[in-house]
């Protein structure tokens, strides 16, 4: 029995460093789920390569892009051919961002009035100023100055009832209360409709001609991730970036930290400023995730200048879709709030007759606008 | 039944007509001795939610369902009671001449025979059975944390009425279309799968087992051309396992034995459910038929 014993454990380190290796090439794997793993190839037996890679699959994935990466590292660690393949790359270096000090030092005492009443105009000023041209300094200030935004998720009635002074009869608690006086016909209760958050989508573009704006979209849609999950009122928001194709980063956004998110963010997405073809990635977004359920009832938000290179009627036609799954489909063009500035854009007069706003998107307080827009909605 | 290896489960799955490859017998086993929910991802129409059919008719235990969507909640998946004949009671007891006890008045009153089971209770306690939790990525975050504590003890707690627990585990079953990115800790509870549209010798087969009064010619047309179909990249909903037996019966049922062009035309309607899509597909049969 003992010669097993020492075979077995000599498997369980093979296994496990098997999850090791599938950890450093991106799949979170976790302690119990190596535990489940061990756990399922002892059930099955370790005398079948398939029947090892089967349990793997069920036991430590959880999604169509841990599949992938696992088919990789199964190859290549059981197979041990040209190693492992790559871990993710190393994330870009982004500087650090801070928030100016709230006093410099200099300037105390009589001044110090002087000083922050300055400040407070020159806020005033950024908030209004084009974020594509700002200055790295002028950026990482602004960085700072979306915590001011407060989204609220927009709202819609629910199946579940909530007590209310009129509308319909509250069974339940009518009968609560007239127990309490022995089945004597007590006071009725009323009940209504309840409201809860709807579901936000924003698809951010960072193609290449959005890319001046990218950083503050995405400061913008994490904006939007934290105040719904940390809010008085929970939503759901969902963010994807598109341009030539489509990124899922919602995980990345979830992040309480800015800059933290925005670096995961930048580890994700693979096609920082590459073209647009808006509408082929619109249409795999409704495919794969909108038509389904994730933009049906959502307020969604395209982040978009429209400057589209594929056809204009598939993007129109994909447009059209989303508007008719979502409740309401609203879309951001940075160029929209410039002077001069005439939509004429082939991809833009596409879309504008299926959106149902159509905003402003280059400054802070564009984004305010937008806010108060969604929470509308 | 008690199943012994992959290939039991394969063979009792097979003798309901449900035909599943080796690693969804493998995963289907490993949920079945580990006594952990099994997570089916995939397209839809791939046979996600048959699965958990063909699983409760192969063990001959009771199937429970229970459908998500947005909103639902947990007295919508637990229990409830039945307020209305409540009332009654208390009407019927007054009626009678009443109860100087309030308490035994109450305690009639939170009885289990007023206690509507819903679906996760109903599984506790039929166990064992299968539970069924359609498209759980419909449901919201608040639902699937509350499922994860179910899932992870078994049992329930009524405060009227104490605590459930089933006596064996409940078999359950998740499925999920990935609308929503389910929670890590109910995906770490799970074990995953992400069914595949099958291959046509495999498609062609679940045809003849599932509507094996179609003809054998007529079931690999079918197949023949739902997999063209399936590789285009224009559709916005490409046809999945269910609209091919869909389509298989209704020609079945126009008497069809051979695939031509008029009656494909007529029956489209069983295979895609846009009209974008329609217009696409009549295009390409005519040239997939007339050669």
């Amino acid at each position: 029995m003992s010669d097993t014993d020492v075979w077995v454990r000599g498997a369980d380190e093979v296994l496990l460093g098997f999850t090791r290796a599938l950890r450093a090439a991106g799949v979170p794997v976790t302690q119990d789920r190596s535990h489940g793993f061990l756990e399922a190839v002892a059930l099955l037996g370790l005398h079948d390569r398939r029947t090892t890679y089967d349990a793997g699959r069920a036991t430590l994935c959880a999604g169509p892009d841990d599949l992938e990466r696992y088919d990789q590292v199964f190859e290549a660690y059981f197979n041990a051919r040209d190693g492992l393949p790559r871990s993710r790359p190393a994330p870009p270096t982004v500087p650090a961002f801070s928030d100016l000090p709230e006093t410099d030092g200099e300037g105390e005492g009589e001044e110090s009035e002087e000083v922050v009443r300055a400040r407070a105009s020159a806020a005033e000023v950024l908030r209004h100023r084009d974020v594509a041209r700002l200055s790295p300094a002028e950026r990482q200030r602004l960085a700072g100055m979306f915590a001011s935004l407060r989204p609220r998720p927009p709202v819609r009635r629910t199946a579940r009832h909530q007590r209310w002074r009129r509308g319909q009869v509250d069974a339940s608690r009518t009968l609560r209360s007239s127990l309490r006086r022995m089945g004597e016909p007590a006071e009725i209760s009323w009940r209504r409709r309840g409201v809860r958050p709807r579901r936000l989508v924003l698809l951010v573009d960072v193609s290449g001609s959005m890319s001046g704006y990218a950083d503050a979209l995405l400061r913008l849609a994490h904006r939007f991730t934290v105040a719904a999950a940390t809010g008085r009122r929970r939503g759901v928001v969902e963010t994807f970036t598109v341009g030539t194709r489509l990124t899922h980063l919602t995980r990345a956004m979830r992040l309480r930290d800015p800059d933290r998110a925005l670096v995961a963010a930048g580890e994700t997405v693979p096609d920082w400023s590459g073209g647009t073809r808006l509408g082929e990635t619109l249409k795999i977004f409704l495919d794969r995730w909108g038509q389904r359920g994730m933009a049906r009832g959502a307020v969604v938000v395209v982040f978009s200048d429209g400057w589209e290179r594929g056809d204009p009627a598939l993007l129109a036609e994909q447009v059209e879709r989303l508007h008719r799954v979502a409740h309401r489909v609203v879309w951001v063009n940075p160029h929209r709030g410039k002077a001069g500035y005439e939509p004429v854009q082939q991809g833009v007069l596409a879309v504008l007759p299926h959106v149902d706003d159509f905003l402003a998107g280059h400054s802070l307080a564009t984004y305010a606008d937008l806010v108060e827009v969604v929470s509308r909605a | 039944m008690d199943l012994q290896s992959t290939g039991d489960v394969a063979a009792a799955l097979g003798g309901t007509g449900y035909l599943c490859d080796d690693s969804l017998a493998t995963v289907g086993f490993l949920a079945l001795k580990m006594q952990r929910p099994l997570l089916l991802e995939g397209e839809p129409g791939t046979g996600k939610t048959a699965l958990a059919e063909a699983l409760a008719e192969a063990l001959d235990l009771p199937l429970v369902r229970l459908q998500c969507y947005e909103g639902i909640d947990a007295t919508q998946a637990l229990y409830d009671w039945d307020f209305p004949r409540q009332i009654l009671h208390l009407r019927a007891l007054e009626a009678a001449g009443g109860t100087a006890d309030v308490e035994e008045a109450e305690k009639s009153l939170y009885d289990a025979r007023f206690l509507l089971a819903r679906p996760v209770l109903a599984a506790l306690q039929q166990s064992p059975a299968v539970l069924l939790v359609d498209e759980v990525d419909r449901a919201d975050d608040e639902f699937e944390a509350f499922l994860l504590e179910v899932l992870s003890t078994y049992q329930v707690t009524i405060p009227e009425l104490g605590t459930v627990r089933a006596a064996t585990p409940p078999i359950v079953v998740l499925t999920s279309n990935r609308t929503r990115e389910l929670h890590d800790a109910l995906k770490r509870r799970c074990l995953y799968h992400w069914i595949e549209h099958p291959g046509l010798e495999r498609e062609v087969e679940i045809v003849r087992s599932r509507a094996p009064e179609v003809a054998a010619g007529l079931a690999r047309q079918v197949v023949e051309v739902v997999q063209q179909l399936r590789d285009r990249q224009d559709l916005q909903k490409p046809p999945g396992v269910a609209e091919t037996l869909d389509w298989a019966r209704a020609l079945h049922h126009l008497g069809t034995t051979d695939l031509d062009l008029a009656t494909a035309a007529a029956t489209l309607g069983a295979l895609v459910k846009y009209r974008e899509d329609a217009d696409r597909v009549r295009h390409a049969l005519d040239q997939m038929l007339r050669t």
